[in-house]
């Protein structure tokens, strides 16, 4: 026999025994729960960065409604609408935007049948905003109405609130889901602590009758439990992380995921999941193993 | 060595090792299986409790091994009311009492010398300095030889040995056996009982449940013999 086999007898036994059939089970459930709980982080962080690019894209660009008078043909009101608001302090551009182009914005609210010549359809205005010091709609409607322009700037600030009020729901309802699946894996490594103790039961009676702490106990299974959840997570976070990557790959915002464009730095998010389940698993493992371990008393 | 919970001077106070004092025990609703127990165990005294089954053998070394609480009466262990013990310290008084179950109670994932060696890991020490330890005892019960077994393999006498020099080698104040011979041969049980009288001469107070009445009757030691959960006498044997 080798000295290094002599060696590897001498080494003392873990207080509990390695591994039990059940552990596969819970390695797979937190794996699972860690999975869910990680694509719900990449969620929140990709409608968040949809929120805020929506919201730049309003806030930097203005609509304005032209309607000709009797006295004026719809391109030249347009025409005098344009340069007019590209006069204004903080407008960075304003351009008329063609019949045809107005058109088309109107027909799908009314049907490809409607014959849209015999309407009078207003000419809009595209207007860019300088980004700092940009002109509000109040200055816009002055400067339009001082030039005896029938016409009415919509600075898109409607659409904002919304978009802001959504982005911040989806942000409550992706932590309100991560905090529901961190408190299911906490239940679930509680359950399992519960099921270990049980299963084990003869040797914590055996520590415990040997004089060992209720705390030195409750160690042992917070480590046994903490690792078990630490690699579950690792396996969990690695999964979201390959899916994120792969919606990525697939087209990112412009892609198969337009509304929740993910960056490759969101995929750094799932990094702390590990660790996190490892924390929940300690917490829940000790609290259940002091509670067991006072009733032996 | 462990850290004893004794106030400053309890010893002087109380020198049994147990003490009972009027104390019944009973498992949740149940009829009392102890009743009104009194009685008190010297240092250094060896002592058997004899019984049919059922008599309360096992829960009387219970209240002193602190797997029990007793309904009525108090328990003092080297001259302290467990009661009073913190159970922060208890623990600590734990380690002051082997045990020998009778169905032995060994971990089935470790080895005979990883078995010994528990309440000396429990107490912080470190391999190198029980390994001597550890193997000598394991010499002083015949089991040197299969230190390194699998409890699955070993016979029970040898899992009866292992069990005692589990429960002895810490250097307890009082070895508690239940049934030590119950699953052994005669020769073994007279193997076993030797055992006991060798660390009974070492100083430790021994306390042991039987009902083979020969083993008794061969130690000459003396009895507390219950029944129906009663002390119905203390006698000196033969």
């Amino acid at each position: 026999m080798s000295d290094m086999l002599d060696l590897e007898r001498w080494k003392p036994a873990s207080f509990l025994p390695d591994a039990d059939a059940r552990d596969g089970s819970l390695v797979f459930v937190v794996a699972t729960l860690c999975f869910l709980a990680c694509l719900t982080a990449l969620a929140v962080l990709a409608s968040d960065r949809a929120a805020r690019g929506w919201t730049e894209q309003l806030t930097g660009e203005a609509t304005v409604i032209v309607r000709p008078k009797a006295n004026e043909t719809p391109d030249s009101a347009a025409a005098r609408a344009a340069e007019t608001l590209a006069g204004v302090p903080g407008v960075a551009e304003a351009r008329a935007l063609e019949k045809e182009k107005a058109e088309a914005l109107i027909a799908p609210w009314l049907g490809e049948e409607t014959d849209l010549s015999d309407l009078p359809i207003p000419r809009l205005v595209a207007v860019v905003l300088a980004p700092e010091n940009p002109a509000d709609s109040k200055t816009m409607n002055l400067a339009l109405k001082a030039q005896g322009l029938d016409a009415s700037v919509d600075d898109h600030s409607v659409w904002m609130k919304d978009i802001e009020r959504g982005a911040s729901l989806a942000r409550w309802i992706g932590m309100a889901v991560f905090a529901l699946i961190a408190t299911a894996a906490g239940a679930v490594v509680a359950f399992a602590t519960r099921a270990g103790l049980a299963a084990r039961h003869e040797v914590v009676e055996v520590l415990h009758l040997s004089g060992a702490e209720d705390a030195f106990i409750a160690r042992l299974f917070q480590a046994r439990f903490a690792r078990m959840a630490a690699i579950a997570g690792l396996f969990g976070a690695a999964g979201a992380a390959i899916m994120g990557a792969l919606l990525r790959l697939l087209g990112g915002g412009s892609g198969l995921t337009p509304v929740l464009p993910i960056a490759w730095t969101d995929l750094l998010a799932v990094t702390p999941a590990p660790l996190a389940a490892g924390l929940v698993a300690a917490v829940a493992a000790r609290l259940t193993a002091q509670s067991i371990i006072r009733g032996l008393q | 060595m462990s850290r004893n919970p004794l106030p400053e001077g309890a010893q002087d106070i109380d020198p049994a090792t147990v003490r009972f004092d009027d104390v019944s025990m009973r498992y949740g609703r149940a009829p009392e299986t102890l009743r009104d127990l009194s009685f008190s165990l010297e240092p250094g005294s060896f002592h058997f409790v004899t019984g049919a089954s059922g008599a309360g053998k096992s829960s009387l070394l219970k209240l002193i091994y602190l797997a029990a609480k007793p309904s009525k009466g108090l328990v003092h262990l080297f001259g302290q009311d467990v009661s009073a013990v913190p159970l922060r310290d208890q623990p600590f008084l734990r380690r002051r009492i082997g045990v020998v179950f009778q169905e032995f109670r060994l971990l089935e994932h470790m080895s005979a010398f990883d078995n010994v060696a528990l309440p000396l890991r429990i107490e912080g020490r470190k391999p190198d300095s029980y390994r001597q330890d550890v193997a000598e005892l394991l010499t002083w019960v015949g089991l040197r030889h299969r230190m390194h077994a699998m409890p699955a393999t070993l016979a029970g006498g040898e899992k009866q040995r292992l069990a005692i020099a589990r429960a002895v080698v810490n250097r307890p104040d009082i070895l508690l056996a239940d049934e030590p011979t119950g699953n052994v041969d005669h020769e073994m049980a007279l193997r076993i009982l030797r055992l006991f009288v060798e660390l009974n001469r070492l100083g430790t107070t021994i306390l042991i449940a039987t009902h083979d009445q020969d083993l008794v009757a061969r130690s000459g030691m003396p009895v507390l013999h219950l029944d129906g959960g009663q002390l119905t006498r203390l006698r000196a044997e033969p």
